[in-house]
């Protein structure tokens, strides 16, 4: 389980009513990802969130065949994808509809939300032909 | 403006053997033995050592271990460069710092670890806090260790430029070869690229050799001015471009703009106008090779070759002895023991000074060693017989 910070929390508790929310610089209105203090194009600490639209593509991704940490040992192989959003910043989640020999960069993909088996609520990723 | 070019000299290297298990002895103790070996190669005793310069720190020694066992007097000088794999490099560019400023002479670096019978990586990393941004935002989803924070880079290397698992093979087959040649290796079998194609997957793109050995042992360095290194035991082998680099988004690979551009990409142009050369004097390469990857990315990030091309340029040996680059001649990461890049720093002071055995590069005159680490921080040296 992470341990949120202050500058955390809001993204995950997005995340457990199924919302992707990102930061957004109160000042200049870049939004930035992952949550931290500052905005880094105007130093400016004033904070909004915004809900992502859920609309993705593909930039790239990886195949994970060994098990680092035996919690993800029954799920392997698993496809973690790195994700162009609309809004500006990545996300990376895991493949949910296809294989990795459908990806490419540039892909349409859609953000949806599943919970692990402790209960926290994670951010996938499913082909929209999927 | 001052400059740092041929102030500082690495006068002493050491190292232990390279082991999968150090047979219970501890990092403390492989770094003590290290660095008896490198004080006897500069001709220096502990009393010398006025400068202590951590690679890892954080790691399992600190600099008052050194001092306690070493019975070094005087230290005027203790810091670290807390750059994971980028460490060595930075620490031989903070090395020099200190002593063209006078604050000392003999600067000792220590690197060492059990990092194949003690603690591994995938839980090392989760400790360093310049990985607490993906252990907060990645590791849920499961992406947990170097392996796969890296393979996406791999992965949109190909896609953009069309570069190969062949071409990948053709670093780990090289460098494996340079492993046999070095008598202090890990690895001693040959293997081909047919080898490389059938080892298991990894993290898709890299496969088990496209990964570097966890291993046990040490390796020790001595910097030491420029001016104080005429009178010691060994050919100076002088400092002559040093930087280090910071890629964009450092904490996270995933929010990096170019994610085939490395941090060493704005650090070279500055190590290599400090030493007055470019890419093509460069007689011999050292370059940090945690995966194949990494080392095809580098080359194109030092300006061997152009962005995208580092898969052609690596094809048909071109990275062994008698190649158009003889790159990482002891047998690397991948091939003699992970220790960090230090024994990367080690390698080319001996091909500089003409003592690399089997594998030494004829008439090395100019070489350079690089360091990555931590999802992109980027170090180079460039050195020459001095």
């Amino acid at each position: 389980m992470p341990e949120a910070t202050p500058e955390s929390r809001p993204y995950w508790e997005g995340l457990e009513r199924q919302a992707l929310m990102l930061q957004r610089c109160a000042n200049c209105g870049l939004v930035r990802h992952y949550p931290r203090p500052m905005c880094d194009a105007c130093q400016s600490m004033a904070t909004d969130w915004v809900e992502a639209s859920r609309d993705a593509t593909v930039h790239s991704w990886t195949v994970a065949h060994h098990p680092f940490h035996p919690a993800f040992r029954a799920e392997l192989p698993y496809v973690l994808v790195t994700a162009d959003l609309p809004e500006g910043v990545r996300l990376l989640a895991q493949l949910r509809g296809g294989t990795a020999e459908a990806l490419r960069p540039g892909l349409p993909l859609r953000v949806e939300f599943e919970a692990n088996a402790e209960g926290l609520t994670l951010p996938v990723l499913r082909l929209r032909d999927g | 403006m001052m400059t740092l070019a041929n102030k500082a000299a690495v006068t002493g290297v050491g190292d232990t053997d390279y082991t999968r298990d150090a047979g219970g002895r501890s990092a403390l103790s492989l770094q003590l033995e290290a660095a008896l070996k490198a004080l006897a190669d500069a001709g220096l005793t502990p009393r010398d050592i006025d400068g202590i310069v951590m690679p890892s720190p954080g790691g399992p020694v600190v600099a008052e271990d050194l001092v306690t066992n070493l019975g070094i007097p005087d230290l005027r000088f203790s810091t670290g460069t807390p750059l994971g794999g980028a460490g060595p490099v930075a620490a031989l560019q903070c090395a020099a710092a200190a002593v063209a400023s006078g604050i000392c002479s003999h600067v000792l670096l220590t690197l060492g670890r059990t990092g194949r019978s003690g603690q591994r990586i995938g839980a090392r990393i989760q400790q360093m806090p310049q990985f607490r941004t993906v252990g907060e935002f990645e590791a849920p989803s499961g992406a947990l260790a170097p392996a796969q924070y890296y393979a996406p880079m791999a992965r949109r290397h190909m896609e953009l430029y069309g570069t190969t698992s062949r071409q990948l093979a053709e670093i780990a087959v090289t460098t494996r070869h340079h492993a046999m040649l070095n008598g202090n290796a890990r690895m001693t079998q040959p293997i081909s690229i047919e080898d490389h194609q059938a080892s298991r997957m990894i993290s898709d793109p890299l496969r088990l050799l496209d990964c570097s050995l966890e291993s046990d042992g040490a390796v020790a360095i001595i910097v030491s001015a420029a001016e104080r290194a005429k009178d010691l035991r060994q050919p100076r082998i002088l400092l002559a471009g040093m930087a280090e680099g910071h890629p964009d988004s450092p904490s996270a690979i995933t929010q990096r703009g170019d994610m085939t551009r490395l941090g060493l990409a704005k650090a070279a142009p500055r190590a290599f106008a400090m030493a007055g050369v470019t890419p093509a004097d460069i007689d011999v390469a050292e370059i940090y090779d945690c995966f194949t990857y990494i080392v095809l990315c580098q080359l194109e990030d030092l300006g061997f070759c152009g962005k995208g091309e580092g898969g052609a340029f690596v094809e048909g040996g071109a990275l062994g002895l008698g190649g158009r680059l003889p790159v990482n001649t002891h047998g690397g990461l991948l091939s003699q023991a992970h220790m960090a890049g230090m024994n990367h720093v080690a390698e080319l002071v001996r091909q500089l000074r003409g003592e690399a055995g089997r594998a030494q590069v004829k008439e090395a005159e100019v070489g350079l060693v690089t360091g990555y680490g931590d999802l992109g921080d980027g170090t180079l040296a460039i050195m020459t017989r001095g």
